[in-house]
C-alpha cells in the first residue's frame, strides 16, 4: 500500500462519499437548501430538547447505585435502541454488499481490498453510531443539565450499542450469505433487519398488554414479576445500566467489550468482504431466470395498463415484503390490546373496523410513497400520448385499489366466519340492579 | 402510421432552453418525413436537449415545435401519439418481462391488442430477443435492456423516432440489429432521427447530418454537401466534423 492509500486516507475517502450522499438526500442536490435545511435541523433539535424534558428530566436524580427495578428499566431501553441500531445497520450492511458502486475500482487497484473493506465496515459502525447519538443527544443533554456531569457517559453507552449493533449485523449479514446464499440474503436481510427494529419493541407492548392491559412497555419493565426473574445485582447484565447512570468502571468495561467486538468483526469479516460483494454484484447482474407467465396482449385503456403495471411491479418487488411484513408486524400490539379490552365484551365489528383501518391505512401510506415517488421508466410514461395527471392518478387509483383488496378480503373472511361459528359473545351478564344469588 | 403523411416530420423554429448557460439558442431545424437524420455535435452542444424538448420532456424556454404538423407545445398528447423516445440510458421495467413492456407500451399508445401482440413478436423476432421474450428484464444486459426499449418504441408504430445515442455500450451483433430495424422503419416511410458519437454511423445511414455546437445549428445536409460546406473535399465524416466545430469555435 502507498502512503497515499493508507487506511486513513480511505477512510477520509468513506466519510467524504457519505457526507456527501447525506447531504445530497437533504438538499435533493440543491446547495441552496442547504442553510434551510440546517435551520430545520436546528428547530427540530430545540423541539427535540423540550421532549427530552418532559420524558427524562424527572429522571435526572438516579444514582449510581439505583435499585433492581430502575435498572430493568434503563438496560430496556438500551436494548430498545439496540434493536433499532441493529436494524439500521443489517440495511446499511446489506445495501453496502449489494451497490456495486466502486467494487470494481477497488478490486481492480494495487490495494490491499481487505484494508479497504475494514474501513467501509468501521464507516458503517461510525453512521450507526453517530445516526444513535444524533437521536439520543436531547435526552443525555437534559440528564445533563439536570444531573450533572456524570450523565456524560451516557454517549459513550450510546457509542457501545452502536458498535455492538455493527459489529452483530456484519456477522449475521455474512451469516446469511454463507448459509443462504447471496440471491436470498437479499430479500432475508431486509426482512430479519425489519424484524430484529420492530421485535423489541412488539414484544414488550404485547407482554405489557397481557399482564397489565397497558401498551406502555415501562409499565412491563417495572413489573415486579419482571423485576423478580431478571440477574442478580452484581451480575455484568446491568454493567450497560450502570454506565448510564455515571459508574466509570462499568462504561470503560462496556466500552472495551463493545470495540473489542466490533475490532474483532472487522478483522474477521473483511477478508471476505469482497468476495461477498462480488457474489451479491453477481446476482444483481445476473440473469434471475424468473418467468412471466405468457399469455395474450389483454384489451386495456391507458388508465387500465397504468394501473395494472402498478400493481404487478409492487407484487413483484421483493423489498416491499419487508416493508409491510414490518408495518404488519407493528400493528399486533394494537390489535391484541383491542382484543383484550373489546374481544369478548361486544360485537366483532369494535375489534374488527379499527383493526382494519389500521391495517388498510399503513400498507396504504407505504404503496403511495413507493409508487407516487419512484418510476423505473419515467421517459416511457412522460412521452406517452396520455395527459400527465392521469399518470399520478392511476398511480393513486392503483394504491387504492390494493388496499380496497386488503379491505374486501379481510371482510369477506369477516364475514363468512360469522356465519359460520356462533357469536363470541360471552352469556349476557345479570343486570347490575339484581345482585347473583 | 398516419394515413395522412405530412411533408415535414419535424419543424423547429427559435428553440432555446437555458439552464446555468444557454443549451440550446435558438435552434432552427427541419427534417423531412421519410428520411433518416443524424444529429451530431460535440458533448454539451444541446443535442440531448434539443430532443428531449421535442419528446415533451423538457419544456423550452421560446421558440415552437411541430411533429407532423402537429403543435407540440399546444398539443402534446396528439404530438407524442405519432412519435416515440428511446433514451441512451433504457429504462425499462425490471420486474416486467419484454412482452409485458410491450404489452403495457401498447396500452399507453393505444393499439389494438391483437395487433400489438403481433408486432411484439415480430419486433421481438427481429431484435433477437426470442429466448428472453418472457424473462423479467432485471438480468438483463445494456444492449438486451436497449433493445427491449426500441421494440417499445417501435411497438405502437410511430411515424417518428427519436433516439439519443442508441449505439453506445452495444456489441457488433446488437448495433447491427438495431440498426437493421431503423433503416426498415425509414425504408417504410418513417422518420428517424437520430444523434450519436459514432460518426461511421451516421456516414453510412443518414440521409442528411445536422451539426450542433453551443446550441446552435452550425451546419447541415448530405455527406457530400457538409465536405463543401467544410472544404474538405473528399475526406470522412470525422474530419469533416472537427473541422465544421473548429470552425465555430473560432468563429465564437
Amino acid at each position: 500500500m502507498t502512503g497515499t492509500a493508507s487506511l486513513a486516507w480511505f477512510a477520509h475517502h468513506e466519510f467524504r462519499l457519505a457526507w456527501r450522499d447525506w447531504l445530497s438526500m437533504l438538499t435533493a442536490g440543491k446547495r441552496r437548501r442547504a442553510r434551510v435545511v440546517a435551520l430545520a435541523f436546528l428547530a427540530f433539535a430545540v423541539f427535540m430538547h423540550f421532549v427530552a424534558y418532559s420524558v427524562v428530566a424527572q429522571f435526572a436524580e438516579i444514582e449510581v447505585d439505583a435499585d433492581r427495578g430502575t435498572l430493568v428499566v434503563i438496560t430496556g431501553c438500551a436494548l430498545l435502541a439496540w434493536s433499532l441500531m441493529m436494524s439500521q445497520a443489517m440495511e446499511s450492511v446489506t445495501r453496502a454488499f449489494y451497490a456495486r458502486s466502486d467494487l470494481d475500482l477497488i478490486l481492480s487497484s494495487p490495494v490491499i481490498a481487505q484494508r479497504v473493506f475494514a474501513v467501509r465496515i468501521a464507516t458503517i459502525a461510525a453512521s450507526t453510531m453517530l445516526m444513535a447519538v444524533l437521536i439520543a443527544a436531547p435526552f443525555i443533554n437534559v440528564l445533563v443539565w439536570r444531573g450533572g456531569a456524570r450523565r456524560l457517559a451516557a454517549y459513550g453507552v450510546v457509542l457501545a450499542v452502536g458498535a455492538i449493533a455493527a459489529a452483530m449485523s456484519v456477522a449475521l449479514t455474512v451469516a446469511l450469505f454463507r448459509t443462504i446464499g447471496p440471491r436470498r440474503t437479499r430479500l432475508a436481510a431486509q426482512i430479519v433487519a425489519a424484524v430484529i427494529g420492530a421485535i423489541f419493541v412488539i414484544g414488550l407492548q404485547m407482554a405489557a398488554i397481557v399482564s397489565y392491559g397497558t401498551i406502555s412497555q415501562i409499565a412491563f419493565l417495572k413489573s415486579e414479576t419482571l423485576v423478580a426473574i431478571v440477574p442478580a445485582f452484581e451480575s455484568p447484565a446491568w454493567l450497560p445500566a450502570r454506565a448510564i447512570l455515571g459508574d466509570t468502571q462499568a462504561l470503560l468495561a462496556v466500552l472495551a467489550a463493545a470495540f473489542t467486538m466490533l475490532g474483532a468483526s472487522i478483522v474477521i469479516f473483511s477478508a471476505r468482504f469482497g468476495e461477498h460483494a462480488i457474489a451479491a454484484a453477481g446476482v444483481s447482474e445476473g440473469r434471475t431466470g424468473q418467468r412471466g407467465r405468457y399469455r395474450t396482449f389483454r384489451t386495456a385503456s391507458p388508465k387500465q395498463m397504468l394501473r395494472r403495471k402498478e400493481w404487478t411491479l409492487l407484487i413483484r418487488d421483493p423489498w416491499l415484503a419487508s416493508q409491510t411484513l414490518m408495518q404488519l408486524l407493528y400493528l399486533l400490539p394494537p390489535a391484541l390490546m383491542l382484543w383484550q379490552a373489546f374481544g369478548w365484551g361486544v360485537d366483532d365489528l369494535v375489534l374488527l373496523v379499527p383493526v382494519l383501518v389500521m391495517a388498510a391505512g399503513q400498507p396504504a401510506g407505504g404503496l403511495a410513497w413507493l409508487a407516487i415517488s419512484g418510476e423505473d421508466a419515467p421517459d416511457l410514461v412522460h412521452t406517452a400520448p396520455v395527459p400527465a395527471h392521469w399518470i399520478v392518478r392511476a398511480k393513486f387509483e392503483a394504491v387504492a385499489g390494493g388496499v380496497a383488496v386488503i379491505f374486501a378480503h379481510s371482510s369477506s373472511r369477516w364475514r363468512s366466519h360469522r356465519h359460520a361459528t356462533p357469536s363470541r359473545r360471552r352469556p349476557a351478564l345479570p343486570p347490575r340492579c339484581c345482585p347473583p344469588p | 402510421m398516419n394515413q395522412h403523411k405530412p411533408l415535414t416530420a419535424l419543424e423547429i423554429r427559435g428553440l432555446q432552453k437555458n439552464f446555468d448557460r444557454p443549451a440550446v439558442d435558438g435552434l432552427d431545424l427541419v427534417v423531412r418525413a421519410g428520411e433518416f437524420y443524424s444529429l451530431l455535435g460535440p458533448n454539451g452542444a444541446g443535442k440531448t436537449t434539443t430532443l428531449r424538448m421535442v419528446a415533451g420532456l423538457l419544456r423550452p424556454d421560446a421558440g415552437t415545435i411541430e411533429i407532423a404538423g402537429i403543435d407540440a407545445l399546444a398539443d402534446p398528447v396528439s404530438a407524442k401519439q405519432v412519435m416515440a423516445w428511446v433514451s441512451d440510458e433504457p429504462m425499462i421495467y425490471d420486474k416486467l418481462t419484454p412482452f409485458e413492456y410491450l404489452e403495457f407500451v401498447a396500452g399507453l399508445w393505444r393499439i389494438e391488442p391483437s395487433v400489438a401482440e403481433a408486432r411484439s413478436s415480430e419486433l421481438i423476432g427481429w431484435l433477437g430477443l426470442g429466448p428472453h421474450a418472457h424473462e423479467r428484464c432485471e438480468g438483463f444486459s445494456k444492449g438486451m435492456r436497449q433493445k427491449v426499449a426500441l421494440a417499445g418504441a417501435l411497438v405502437h408504430d410511430p411515424s417518428l423516432i427519436i433516439l439519443d445515442e442508441p449505439l453506445t455500450g452495444l456489441d457488433a451483433g446488437s448495433a447491427r440489429q438495431v440498426k437493421t430495424v431503423l433503416r426498415k422503419r425509414v425504408a417504410a416511410g418513417g422518420t428517424v432521427i437520430m444523434t450519436t458519437h459514432i460518426l461511421e454511423v451516421a456516414e453510412r445511414m443518414a440521409d442528411r447530418i445536422g451539426v450542433i455546437a453551443g446550441g446552435r445549428l452550425i451546419a447541415e445536409g448530405t455527406l457530400d454537401e457538409l465536405r463543401r460546406r467544410a472544404g474538405k473535399g473528399d475526406t470522412s465524416l470525422e474530419d469533416t466534423f472537427l473541422a465544421l466545430v473548429a470552425e465555430q469555435a473560432e468563429a465564437a
